[in-house]
Parts: structure tokens; C-alpha cells; sequence
């Protein structure tokens, strides 16, 4: 075989503008990877495309200083407080829309998306007030109830996207066979719109995971999130640009995680499960 | 052999109004076990509505269902939840658990009703087995053909013995050959059982091959009922007649004065039943119209054709005559087209006539 047809099929086989695309997606990606393993020397110093010295000190800072792991573990308990409760609810709302009908059902499944149409700033000023009068001021729940209030009606439109595509008769035949329907739903109706629940759980893990407004004034100490940690690393000796960067990386680290196990069915999630 | 059921289940006067629509109005009707009871009607004739007022899926507006109790009284089962009832449902659309296996659907009813593991293994395998699905126990339902899905959803339905087994045009989805080779099966797999079996189809050839007793329902009332056979021959209306007839009935007015009964714009005929003077309905079935004279007695139509269609070895001859649409089913291929003059022999023994009003005489 010759070799100009070899490299021929090759370039073929790459497909320039997707690569160059992707390419181009991942450049601040690189760069955060890279700064992250980089001394702040290094990144104050000059241009330079890849690590001269490459350091884990950056990880060590944040994995060792509890103000900095801290941040981490608020919120990922806030975050997974949140999907429970958005799921919790969402997921009998979801089937109260999509097998019943009941006066001005339509009015308020729209009405339920409208909430997310609100900024979020919106509602800082009434949940910082409302919580700090009932003494929930700077606790995870706080921050989990309060980002519900946008999870849950997302929920409910993908969860009900996903069990309008489940047959009505499915549900009279369980009531046939007997099944009383708490055994129906959990048994039959829920394994059915699994990939649903999963996609649901997602976009509630995703907006409650980078939300920082809400989750930054709804908390002091206690419950700081790490969006909120990240954002206040000036301090007497400047910025501190490589563990920052440090931070970036372990921040997209859980969100890719999820997607992983998301990625086959996050295209009809973002249809709300009507494909 | 004698199920340990055998109840029979009544409707009484039952009516179900959706949005001010009446689904259906007053249904009176029995359904006995051993033997179809087939539930006969067009589309929209309350069909489906009736039987998950049956099953207890919807409620009726008002009327009673009442079952066989023991030592001959009668249960009420009217607002009893389904999920109490002893039932088997067939859906016309092949309705399984799709997350579950073909074992474990089937066996699904058995495992609510606790039935002892051994127990659930040995009938699930013999329904399997009988309806020929026994080697496609572990797959998927959704793996397997929509013949074998609809076996499925019948083994489920079959396997608990339920009291009442309810098919709601549980074959209209199949190909022909299939449904063919299950409509001979269906008879004898739930002859065993002892269930009340309530069939419904549109299709009056399939209610006289299943036999057993049939109820006609048109827009959601009850034509008539009784014995299949007897139904088809002997019409109480002339609405039951059309109801059970495919191709449509064919038929006409005419009038009787003076024991000669002239056909609406047609010939006429002399009366055999001693009709009293007046105006009548008569109608007659596809293949009583024929292209050959039949008889001495037969009379003789001049029509224009409008459609042929030749299946192989019939033909249906759709005719204008006489201001009405008559179709005529005859043997072998009559390639007649559009706008041909035939002549087509009607003979009045097979008459059956009506008062004008569609009423029995």
C-alpha cells in the first residue's frame, strides 16, 4: 500500500471540521487544566503552552484546607438534598398531569414553566428575609428548598413528558392484575421512565450545582457553597491563580460525571421527554 | 368441565355520560360463562365503554353490575375497585409490562395474589405452553412479534382464571393470518377455564365464527341479544339486521295493498306472510342478490354498477338501483365496471321484512 493513499484515507477518516470544532471547544478547558498544574509563578511569568514544572500543590491546598474542601461538601449536600426533594415531589405532580385532567390543569402546568422564566435574583431578597426570620439562614436545606423552587417544575415537565409516552392501559392493567398503586408505581411505572427520572435528576443536579446567587446569599459559613468559595480568593498576597484553577477543575469534575451516565438520554430530556 | 367459578355477570340499565356525551344509554345484558359472549357494534357503539364498566375502569353514571354470589344470591359490584376484582383484560393495542420479562408478566397476577412460587412456575409454563410461547419465557415483550405480544397479554389475562375475562378486539391489530390461526385457538383455551368470556369486535364474521351468544350494541344502546346464530337469522329490527351483516344489509321500502307487495320504484311480489296492508322495510343479505336466476320466484332488478371488488374467489358487486346502494356477494369473478347495466335476480323467501319504522313485524 502506498503511503500518500494511506495518509489520504486518513485525513478522510478524521474529518477536519468536527476535530477543529472540538478543538476549539476544549481551549479554555486546556487552559484551566493547565494553570491548575501550574505554579503561580509560572502563570504570572509568561506565556507558556504546557506546564514547565507540573504541580499537584494546587490540589493539595484545596483537598487539605478545610475552608476549601468544606465548600465542596456543602454543596454537594445541598445539591443532593435538592434532587431528592425536586424528585420526591415532581414525580406524583408529573403523573397527576399526565394521566388525569382536572380544572385549569393546562393553565398551571404553563404556569409551573413560567417559574423559570423569573431570574433567580428575583428571589433573593424574599428568601433571604423569609429564611432569616425562621431561623433557616445559612443551612443546606435552605439553599436546596430554595433552589426547588426552579428544580421542581422542571422536573414535572420532563417526568411528565417522559410518562405521557407510557400507555394509560399499562396502569389499568396493574390495577387488573391487582397491584394496589403504590406497588404499580414503584414496580411497574417507575423502571418504565427510568431514564427520565435520570435526565430529571440531571438538570437538577446541573442548575443547583452551579447556581451561585441564591446558594451565596442564602449562606454565611456553615453552608457555604464552593461557587461562593471560589469567588472571594483574593487575599493579602493576591490572587491565588493556581489553586483557583485547581478549584475549576474538581468543580466540572462530578458535573461530567453525571452526564456520563445521563448521555444517552439527554437529548429527549432537553425535548422534556417529548420525542 | 365445571371452573371453580362460573358466575355469571348482569348489567342492569347502565348508562356513562362523558362531557355530556352519552356513551352509553340504559345497556341491559347478561353474560353467561362457558361460551363466548361476544359484544357486536360498529365503532363508537359503546363497546369498549361497556367493558371497562365491566372491568370497574370507569364508573358508570348510573345502572348496577351484579355477579353471581354464593347459594344464588347476587353480589353488587358496582363501585368495587378494580384492583379487588377477579379479572383478565385484553386490549386491542398489545399491552405488556415491557421492564419485565414474558415469565414475569404472565406471572405477574399470580405473585399479587401470593400464590406459592412452585405453584406460579407450573401455570405460567402450561398457559405458555399452550399458547405457544413457552420458549420465549425470558425474553422481552417488546423482542417478540405482535402475535406473541398479544399471546402474552392473553396468558396473563388466562393464567389467574379469573372470574370475568374481558377482550376488547383483542385480534383487530394482528395480520390477517394470525388472526385467523388465534380466532380457532381462543374458544377452546378459555372453554377450560370457567371464566365469563366478553369478546368485542366489529367484525360480524368473527362474532359468528367465536359463536356462543352475542349482544349487539349501537350507538351505545343494546339492539339485541341472544344466542349468536339465532340473532343473525332472526332480526328483531331493522337495525340489529344491518348491525350484523357485513357487507351492509341491503334494503328498501315498499308496500303491501291487497296481498301484492310493490318494491319502492321496483317489482313486486305476492305476500306469503299475510302482511296487513301498509308500508314496509325490506332487507336482505349481500349473497341473497344474485347475478344467475336462483329460483322460479325470483325477481328481476335492472342496476347500474358502481364498484367491483374481486377478492379471488368472490366477487362484491356494488350496485345503484331503486335510488338506494345495494351490493351484491357472488361466487367467482364478475369483472362488471363502473356504469354497467346488470340484471340482478332478489328472491323474496329470503326477505325479511320490518315495519316502516325498522321494527319487527
Amino acid at each position: 500500500m502506498s503511503t500518500p493513499m494511506t495518509i489520504m484515507r486518513l485525513i478522510k477518516r478524521i474529518r477536519i471540521t468536527p476535530t477543529l470544532y472540538i478543538l476549539f471547544l476544549m481551549v479554555p478547558l486546556y487552559w484551566l487544566l493547565t494553570m491548575a498544574l501550574k505554579t503561580n509563578a509560572e502563570i504570572l511569568g509568561g506565556f507558556s503552552l504546557w506546564p514547565a514544572n507540573p504541580t499537584l500543590a494546587n490540589f493539595k491546598t484545596i483537598l487539605t484546607d478545610p475552608s476549601w474542601y468544606g465548600g465542596y461538601i456543602n454543596s454537594t449536600i445541598y445539591v443532593a438534598l435538592n434532587t431528592v426533594i425536586s424528585l420526591v415531589v415532581a414525580l406524583p405532580a408529573a403523573y397527576a398531569f399526565s394521566r388525569y385532567r382536572f380544572m385549569g390543569d393546562k393553565h398551571l402546568f404553563f404556569w409551573l414553566l413560567s417559574n423559570r422564566m423569573a431570574p433567580p435574583a428575583v428571589f433573593v431578597l424574599p428568601f433571604f428575609q423569609l429564611y432569616s426570620s425562621i431561623g433557616l439562614f445559612d443551612t443546606h436545606i435552605a439553599v436546596a428548598l430554595a433552589h426547588t423552587l426552579f428544580n421542581v417544575p422542571l422536573a414535572v415537565w420532563i417526568l411528565e413528558g417522559f410518562m405521557s409516552g407510557i400507555p394509560k392501559e399499562i396502569d389499568e392493567t396493574a390495577q387488573i392484575d391487582g397491584y394496589s398503586f403504590s406497588a404499580f408505581f414503584t414496580r411497574i411505572f417507575m423502571p418504565l421512565i427510568g431514564s427520565g427520572i435520570g435526565v430529571a435528576a440531571f438538570f437538577c443536579f446541573m442548575f443547583s450545582w452551579v447556581e451561585l446567587l441564591i446558594a451565596r446569599t442564602l449562606t454565611s459559613v456553615d453552608a457555604k457553597p464552593i461557587a461562593a468559595v471560589m469567588t472571594r480568593t483574593v487575599s493579602a498576597s493576591g490572587l491565588d491563580w493556581g489553586v483557583l484553577a485547581a478549584a475549576g477543575v474538581l468543580t466540572i469534575v462530578p458535573g461530567a460525571i453525571v452526564i456520563w451516565f445521563v448521555r444517552n438520554h439527554i437529548a429527549k430530556g432537553f425535548a422534556l421527554g417529548r420525542v | 368441565m365445571r371452573g371453580a367459578n362460573w358466575v355469571a355477570f348482569e348489567v342492569k340499565n347502565i348508562t356513562l355520560t362523558v362531557g355530556g356525551e352519552a356513551y352509553l344509554s340504559a345497556v341491559d345484558a347478561c353474560f353467561t360463562p362457558g361460551g363466548f359472549n361476544v359484544l357486536l357494534g360498529p365503532t363508537l357503539s359503546g363497546k369498549t365503554s361497556l367493558l371497562r364498566v365491566l372491568a370497574g375502569l370507569d364508573a358508570p353514571t348510573s345502572g348496577q353490575i351484579v355477579m353471581d354470589g354464593p347459594n344464588q344470591s347476587k353480589v353488587d359490584l358496582t363501585g368495587v375497585a378494580v384492583k379487588k376484582r377477579s379479572i383478565g383484560f385484553v386490549y386491542q393495542q398489545f399491552i405488556n409490562y415491557p421492564s419485565m420479562s414474558v415469565f414475569d408478566n404472565i406471572a405477574s397476577p399470580l405473585r399479587v395474589m401470593k400464590t406459592p412460587k412452585a405453584d406460579i412456575h407450573a401455570r405460567v409454563e402450561k398457559i405458555a405452553d399452550l399458547l405457544a410461547i413457552g420458549p420465549m419465557l425470558k425474553r422481552k415483550p417488546l423482542e417478540l412479534s405482535g402475535g406473541q405480544q398479544q399471546r402474552v397479554a392473553l396468558a396473563r389475562a388466562l393464567v389467574r382464571e379469573a372470574d370475568l375475562v374481558l377482550l376488547d378486539e383483542p385480534l383487530a391489530n394482528l395480520d390477517y393470518k394470525l388472526r385467523e390461526e388465534l380466532r380457532a385457538e381462543l374458544p377452546k383455551l378459555f372453554n377450560q377455564t370457567g371464566s365469563t368470556v366478553v369478546y368485542a369486535t366489529t367484525e360480524p364474521e368473527e362474532a359468528l365464527l367465536l359463536g356462543g351468544t352475542i349482544t349487539l350494541l349501537h350507538e351505545g344502546r343494546t339492539v339485541q341479544a341472544g344466542p349468536t346464530l339465532e340473532v343473525y337469522r332472526t332480526p328483531n329490527s331493522l337495525q340489529s339486521a344491518r348491525t350484523f351483516s357485513d357487507p351492509p344489509l341491503n334494503s328498501a321500502p315498499a308496500v303491501c295493498s291487497g296481498g301484492t307487495v310493490q318494491i319502492a320504484g321496483g317489482p313486486t311480489y305476492k305476500d306469503t306472510l299475510g302482511l296487513p296492508d301498509g308500508a314496509y322495510q325490506i332487507g336482505f343479505r349481500a349473497h341473497q342478490l344474485h347475478v344467475k336466476k336462483p329460483s322460479r320466484n325470483a325477481l328481476d332488478v335492472s342496476a347500474c354498477v358502481a364498484i367491483t371488488e374481486i377478492t379471488g374467489s368472490e366477487s362484491f358487486i356494488h350496485v345503484d338501483l331503486l335510488g338506494q346502494r345495494w351490493t351484491a356477494l357472488v361466487h367467482g369473478i364478475h369483472p362488471y365496471s363502473e356504469g354497467d347495466q346488470v340484471t340482478l335476480y332478489l328472491d323474496p323467501a329470503d326477505f325479511m321484512v320490518f315495519r316502516q319504522d325498522g321494527s319487527a313485524l
